[in-house]
């Protein structure tokens, strides 16, 4: 059997025709994951910064725990969201279990850790004494952070597209915390699973198919946003020309 | 006149104590940095110029004391009061951006407006020499260009108060040399409350009106520039700011304001008023000359100690050469009169200078 060319002829009917409400789900997969990526920019952005710039007892254990939770099986914080929002759980009563906010926070749990470990690494690689010049120059603190998430820009869109790829391709957390319910909570990993226990192998490729080609389009604008941010630094610098390096004084400029 | 003798200094440092890793790094009871006056601070590696420089500009708090601007403490209006400031440092520390938007971004932090900021960075990149790269990245730019990128930066914000934090010391020498002297015309022309530091002598004399000399966190001596490098109070400043040679002296007789002092068994005419028993002998060698023995005896001058050359040491057009009259004294002597003097190490030789060339620091 052709099953990479049933998967790609089933993935073509499937968008024409919005079959099994792909497109919703679709959707509902970049909804949840985006917002999850986007909660986990403030907080991770913010820890990160936190790590990198302030000196406190039990920074290296923080670190350490950052860069563990970077690989930690998304399985497991599943597990861990699912029994802080079960019904009888400590958070039972908000209700949120099985919802989809209940996705955002198992994958909000997945990316930020990421991020925040790539803002960390970056920021801590910058000249320290940057901060010091930005702060003399008359930045208040957030504006110092600012500037120099600025001068860390593309590093943090890579991690950017790090959290997001590991918010959206997570199905284990996913599937716990949300209950893959049709038309609720099910999204595109959680409904490959459904597709191949129920041996349909032909739509849970041409699932695949369609995250994998959702995921090519998100990276694919991040990573030209951030050529183009190269690109500007190529182009604001011209080929150097031999004049000389000591310049002369020129008259005293009237204001 | 009187009225800048009345006037609060434009900074000041009272009972400032900083501590790092458990070791005071700086101690310093009183300093005051005169409005529109430029003062070097001095001294050796690690003796907490910088810190001192960090303090003062309001980046980092002290363990203890306090920071007066004006003559009010700076306590709880940091942030306000250093936007009326401006630090340029060792390193360019320019942000990933062109030139120009360097120059503005501390103007934009300050709250001027696009078109006055606009045209106050091509003014002072103009000034300063390097308008042509304006826009281009600041991570393209040579070391000169981009600590000229720099200077204007602070420059472009019309502080009241420069820091300068060695921003030559990373510099080729005549790149060092040209920008040393538009920052004399620059400090000359702003009249602006300037703090400098370095461990240049030339830079300090070139640029400040008055020294600090720091060591080991602490003030030794606070004076023009002359005053410092040619009479400083203790042996440490001494030795820092390049006296040669000290001898251990003790007071033998007095007339009329000449000292006459024995020092490593041979006798020594100062000029000084104080009274004491017992003094360091302090010369620069630029003071001191050498000659043959039996050619010497020539000139004004009165002292003349004979010794024999124990060391000489080329640096460049000059030698350094150590003569050994029961105690070392140091005389720099160019690399043309030492061949034309023939002098080698084991010369018997006398080194002489004179009465007014010997500065004593009592004990």
């Amino acid at each position: 059997m052709d099953l990479i060319g049933d998967g790609l002829r089933e993935a073509f009917w499937l968008l024409v025709h919005n079959r099994n409400g792909v497109y919703e789900i679709a959707l509902r997969s970049i909804e949840v994951s985006g917002v999850a990526t986007l909660v986990s920019l403030v907080l991770g952005v913010s820890a990160g910064a936190f790590l990198a710039f302030k000196r406190f007892p039990g920074r290296l254990i923080a670190l350490t725990l950052v860069n563990t939770g970077m690989g930690f099986p998304p399985v497991v914080i599943g597990l861990i969201v699912a029994i802080l929002l079960w019904r009888s759980g400590p958070l039972g009563d908000l209700g949120w279990i099985y919802t989809t906010k209940a996705m955002i926070i198992a994958q909000t749990a997945i990316a930020t850790p990421v991020i925040t470990g790539f803002t960390a690494a970056s920021l801590s690689a910058l000249d320290p004494r940057l901060r010091l010049q930005l702060y003399a120059l008359g930045a208040s603190r957030l504006q110092a952070l600012w500037l120099l998430l600025l001068e860390v820009r593309l590093p943090l869109l890579a991690a950017i597209m790090a959290g997001f790829g590991a918010a959206i391709s997570e199905v284990g957390a996913s599937v716990m915390t949300g209950g893959n319910i049709a038309g609720q909570t099910r999204v595109l990993t959680g409904a490959i699973l459904l597709e191949q226990s129920k041996g349909n192998f032909g739509t849970a490729l041409a699932l695949g198919i369609i995250l994998l080609a959702m995921m090519v389009a998100v990276n694919l604008l991040f990573t030209w946003v951030q050529l183009g941010a190269r690109r500007q630094r190529a182009a604001a610098a011209p080929a150097q020309e031999d004049a000389p390096r000591v310049a002369t004084l020129t008259p005293w400029p009237r204001s | 006149m009187a009225a800048e003798l009345t006037a609060p200094p434009k900074l000041a440092a009272r009972g400032l104590r900083v501590r790092r890793g458990g070791r005071e790094v700086l101690a310093i009871d009183a300093l005051d940095v005169p409005a529109g006056r430029t003062l070097a601070v001095l001294g050796p590696n690690g003796a907490g110029k910088t810190t001192l420089l960090l303090q003062l500009a309001l980046l980092e708090r002290p363990d203890a004391g306090e920071v007066l601007f004006e003559g009010a403490p700076a306590r709880g209006r940091e942030l306000r009061l250093r936007r009326r400031m401006a630090v340029v440092f060792q390193q360019p520390l320019l942000l990933d951006r062109t030139a120009l938007a360097n120059v503005e971004t501390g103007l934009r932090l300050r709250g001027v407006g696009r078109r006055e900021r606009r045209a106050r960075a091509e003014r002072w990149l103009a000034r300063l020499g390097v308008a042509r790269v304006a826009g281009q990245a600041a991570h393209t730019l040579s070391g000169g260009e981009a600590q000229r990128v720099s200077l204007a930066r602070a420059f472009a914000l019309e502080p009241e108060v420069l820091f300068l934090d060695e921003p030559f010391s990373a510099l080729d020498e005549p790149t060092r040399v040209a920008l040393v002297e538009d920052l004399a015309a620059l400090l000359a022309e702003t009249r602006l409350t300037c703090v400098f530091v370095t461990h240049s002598q030339d830079e300090a004399a070139r640029l400040a009106h008055e020294v600090v000399v720091l060591i080991g966190g602490e003030p030794r001596q606070v004076g023009p520039p002359e005053a410092v490098f040619t009479a400083p109070t203790d042996p440490e400043v001494a030795a820092f700011v390049g006296i040669g040679t000290m001898l251990a002296g003790r007071v033998l007789c007095r007339e009329g304001g000449v000292v006459t002092l024995d020092a490593a068994g041979q006798r020594i005419e100062a000029v000084d008023e104080r009274a004491f028993d017992e003094a360091l002998v302090c010369l620069r060698p630029e003071d001191v000359t050498i000659a043959p023995a039996g050619q010497a005896g020539a000139g004004s001058a009165r002292n003349h100690l004979r010794g024999r050359v124990r060391r000489i040491v080329r640096t460049g057009v000059d030698a350094r050469v150590e003569v050994d009259c029961g105690a070392p004294v140091v005389a720099r002597v160019t690399a043309r009169s030492l061949a034309e003097l023939g002098l080698a190490e084991g010369s018997e030789v006398v080194a002489s200078f004179k009465a007014t060339a010997v500065h004593l620091i009592p004990r």
